[in-house]
C-alpha cells in the first residue's frame, strides 16, 4: 500500500509541489534566520574569541560585555600577576577612536592595545603583513572588512597613512578579524601607541588577558583571581557568553528575530500543516474507500505518514539546500562574513519540520480514522 | 439451479440515525434473505433505506438491532479488526460513484484487495491486468481513471470488486450513472463475472432496465422489505427486449 500513498501524494502535481514548497521555504527562512541571528550574536564576542593566547579575562566588576568597559587601575595588573596559578597577565587597552584617511574618509573604529612586549591578543589570521611588525612606531594592523570601509575599492596595500583621534599611523598588516558587531574598522596596535591618540580619558586598560600556569584551570583561576583582587574574571568562553546573554536581555535584537522567526514558523506550519491537512481531507473519500474495502486503520494511517514524512523530507532537503546557496553566497561577502548556516539551525528547524508534519497528519489522520466507510455509498 | 442456501440473512434489522426529535428510524425491521448462487436486486424508491440496509450488511455500518449473518457469520459480533479482514476478503464493492484512485491506473485501482491482502505490488497488478482482460478491458489496463469512459470505470471496479474472489459482492446503484446500453453490458458483466454457486450478489438498483438479470428481486420500501419476488431468470438477458 505504500505505492499506493506515494502515488496518491505526487499525483495532483500541482498540490504536492505546493507542499513540498512551503516546506522548502519555511524551512529556508527558518534555517536562514536562526543563523543569521546566531552569527550576529555570536558577533558581540568576536573580539573575545579572536584572542587565543589567553584564556582569561579581568575587569573592573561593572564591565558586563565587551563594548562598554570601565577602565581598571594600573595596580590592578600587579594584584592579578600576584594571584597564584597565574602564569602571566598582560593589558588590553580598548578605545573607540575615528579613523581618518588621507582623503578625509572617516570611520568610528575599535582599537585593541596589545601589551608591547608580548603583543599578546594579536589578530592571528593575517591577509596582508605580519603581526610582528606592529613592534615599529606607530604601526596598526587594520582588518580587512575596515580596510574595505575606509579604502572601498582600492586594492589591499600597506603603508598607507591613517589619523586616528588626529594621531597619525602606519598601516603595517591587514588582518582577517571577526566581524564586530557594529561594522567598525578593528584596529591593533601596540598599548602605548594606544594610549596617545585616546586624548582625554588617560588611563584606558580595559581589561587584562591572563592564562593560568600549567595544571590550574581557567575557570579555578577565575575563582582565585576573583577572591583575591575582587574584579571579574571570566574564561574566554563565559565572557563570550555574557556578551551574547547581554545583547540577548538589553536590546531589540532578539525580539526583532524572535517575530520573524515566530512568523516564519507561523507561516510554515500554518501553510505547510494546512495544505497537508486539506490534502488529506480532499482525500477523505478515497480513504474511505479504502476503508470499504478493508485497509485497516493502521494501514491507512502508516499510509498517512508516510506522505507527510515524503513531503517533509523533501521539502526540507529542498529548503536546507536554499539555505546552503544562500549562506556560501552571502560568506564572501564583506558585510555577512562569518555568518554561517549552523548545524544547530539545520537540526531545530529539522524539528520544527517534524512536529509541522506529525501534527498536520495527525489532524487528518483523525478524519481518517472516524471516517464512515459507508459514505463512500454516498453521492 | 442448486438448492439454495443463504448467503445473507437479516433478521429484524433496525436502523435508526440522530436521536430526540432528529431521531429517524430508517430499518423498521428488515426480514432478508438472499441466496448463495443468486443475483439478488433490491429495489425501492429512492430514500427508501436500500443504501442503509447494504451499509449494514456490509459491515460498513453498525445496526440499531436485529441480526445479519453473511455465510454464517455474525459480522456485526465480530471485533473491529476481524471485521475489517472480513470486509477484506470476503466482500467486493461496486459503487454508483465508482470510486476509483485517480492516482492508481486501472490494473493498480483493480489490484487494491490484493496489495491490502499484502501480496505484492507486482503480481497484485498482473492479475488485475488479467481479469480487466476478462472483462474487455486489456488495452485499457495502464490507463488512469479520468480518461476512462463511465462504463470502463465502472468495469474496473466490477474488477476491484472481484479480483479476491469475495463470496458477497455488494452493489449500489451500479449503472445509474451510465447510459442504457452501457449499464446493461455491466450489468451482463456482473451477472457473467460475479456469479458462483458459493458466491452471492447483491445489486441495489431502481434502474428497472436490468431487472431481467435478477434470480431475486426484494421490494423494499419505507425501511423495510415488502416481499422477494423469485423470477425465473432468462438465460440471456442481454437479448431479451
Ligand atoms: N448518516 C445518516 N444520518 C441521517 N440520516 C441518514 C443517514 N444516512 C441516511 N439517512 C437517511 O436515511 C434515509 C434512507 O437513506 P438511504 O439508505 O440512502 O436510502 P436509499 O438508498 O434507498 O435512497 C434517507 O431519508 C436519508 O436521509
Ligand atoms: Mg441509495
Amino acid at each position: 500500500m505504500n505505492m499506493v500513498a506515494w502515488k496518491m501524494l505526487t499525483h495532483e502535481r500541482a498540490k504536492y509541489l505546493g507542499l513540498v514548497f512551503a516546506i522548502a521555504f519555511s524551512t529556508f527562512l527558518l534555517e536562514n534566520q536562526t543563523s543569521i541571528f546566531a552569527g550576529i550574536l555570536k558577533r558581540t564576542a568576536s573580539q573575545i574569541l579572536d584572542v587565543t593566547d589567553a584564556e582569561v579575562w579581568v575587569m573592573d566588576p561593572s564591565t558586563q560585555y565587551f563594548e562598554e568597559t570601565k577602565a581598571l587601575r594600573d595596580t590592578a595588573l600587579t594584584r592579578v600577576r600576584g594571584v597564584p596559578g597565574t602564569a602571566w597577565a598582560v593589558r588590553l587597552f580598548k578605545g573607540i577612536p575615528v579613523a581618518r584617511t588621507e582623503t578625509g574618509r572617516f570611520a568610528q573604529s575599535i582599537v585593541l592595545g596589545l601589551d608591547d612586549a608580548t603583543l599578546v591578543g594579536a589578530p592571528r589570521k593575517m591577509v596582508l603583513g605580519t603581526w610582528d611588525r606592529l613592534r615599529e612606531p606607530d604601526s596598526v594592523v587594520i582588518d580587512r572588512a575596515g580596510y574595505l570601509l575606509l579604502y572601498p575599492g582600492q586594492p589591499l596595500q600597506l603603508g598607507r597613512r591613517l589619523e586616528l583621534n588626529d594621531h597619525a599611523v602606519t598601516i603595517v598588516g591587514i588582518s582577517e578579524a571577526g566581524a564586530p558587531f557594529a561594522s567598525f574598522p578593528v584596529i591593533h596596535t601596540r598599548y602605548s601607541t594606544a594610549t596617545r591618540f585616546q586624548g582625554l580619558e588617560r588611563n584606558q586598560m580595559a581589561f587584562i588577558l591572563a592564562r593560568p600556569t600549567p595544571g590550574t584551570s581557567a575557570e579555578a583561576l577565575c575563582t582565585s583571581i576573583h577572591a583575591a583582587t575582587g574584579l571579574r574574571a571570566r574564561t574566554s568562553a563565559e565572557f563570550a557568553w555574557d556578551c551574547i546573554r547581554y545583547y540577548l536581555k538589553n536590546t531589540g535584537i532578539p525580539v526583532n528575530f524572535g517575530i520573524t522567526i515566530a512568523i516564519a514558523l507561523i507561516v510554515g506550519t500554518v501553510v505547510a500543516g494546512q495544505t497537508f491537512y486539506l490534502f488529506t481531507v480532499e482525500n477523505l473519500r478515497q480513504f474511505g474507500t479504502l476503508k470499504a474495502i478493508g485497509i485497516p486503520n493502521r494501514r491507512l494511517m502508516a499510509m498517512v505518514l508516510l506522505q507527510g514524512a515524503a513531503v517533509g523530507a523533501i521539502g526540507f532537503a529542498l529548503g536546507t539546500g536554499m539555505a546552503a546557496v544562500f549562506f556560501d553566497v552571502f560568506r564572501q561577502q564583506v558585510a555577512t562574513r562569518g555568518i554561517i548556516l549552523m548545524w544547530q539551525s539545520v537540526a531545530l528547524t529539522g524539528g520544527c519540520m517534524v512536529f509541522v508534519v506529525v501534527l498536520a497528519s495527525v489532524l487528518s489522520l483523525r478524519r481518517v480514522l472516524v471516517l464512515e466507510p459507508a459514505i463512500v455509498f454516498r453521492a | 439451479m442448486n438448492p439454495s442456501r443463504p448467503a445473507v440473512q437479516c433478521r429484524n434489522l433496525r436502523k435508526q440515525f440522530g436521536d430526540g426529535d432528529t431521531r429517524i428510524e430508517v430499518l423498521r425491521g428488515v426480514e432478508f434473505t438472499a441466496q448463495a448462487g443468486e443475483l439478488t436486486f433490491l429495489l425501492g424508491p429512492s430514500g427508501c433505506g436500500k443504501t442503509t440496509l447494504i451499509s449494514v450488511i456490509a459491515g460498513l455500518l453498525d445496526s440499531s438491532s436485529g441480526d445479519v449473518e453473511i455465510f454464517g457469520t455474525a459480522v456485526e459480533k465480530l471485533d473491529p479488526d476481524a471485521r475489517v479482514r472480513f470486509r477484506r476478503s470476503h466482500l467486493g464493492f461496486v459503487f454508483q460513484q465508482y470510486n476509483l484512485l485517480p492516482a492508481l491506473t486501472a490494473a493498480e485501482n483493480a489490484a487494491v484487495p490484493l496489495l491490502a491482502a499484502g501480496v505484492k505490488p507486482r503480481e497484485a497488478v498482473g492479475r488485475a491486468r488479467e481479469l480487466l482482460g476478462k472483462l474487455g478491458l486489456a488495452d485499457r489496463a495502464d490507463t488512469l481513471p479520468s480518461r476512462l469512459s463511465g462504463g470502463q470505470q465502472q468495469r474496473v471496479a466490477l474488477a476491484r470488486a472481484l479480483i479476491h474472489g469475495p463470496k458477497l459482492v455488494v452493489c449500489d446503484e451500479p449503472t445509474a450513472a451510465l447510459d442504457h446500453a452501457t449499464g446493461e453490458s455491466v450489468m451482463e458483466l456482473l451477472a457473467g463475472a460475479a456469479l458462483a454457486p458459493d458466491r452471492a450478489v447483491i445489486v441495489v438498483t431502481h434502474d428497472t432496465r436490468v431487472l431481467p438479470f435478477a434470480h431475486a428481486i426484494a421490494q423494499m420500501d419505507d425501511g423495510r422489505i415488502l416481499g422477494v419476488d423469485r423470477t425465473q431468470r432468462r438465460t440471456a438477458p442481454a437479448h431479451s427486449h
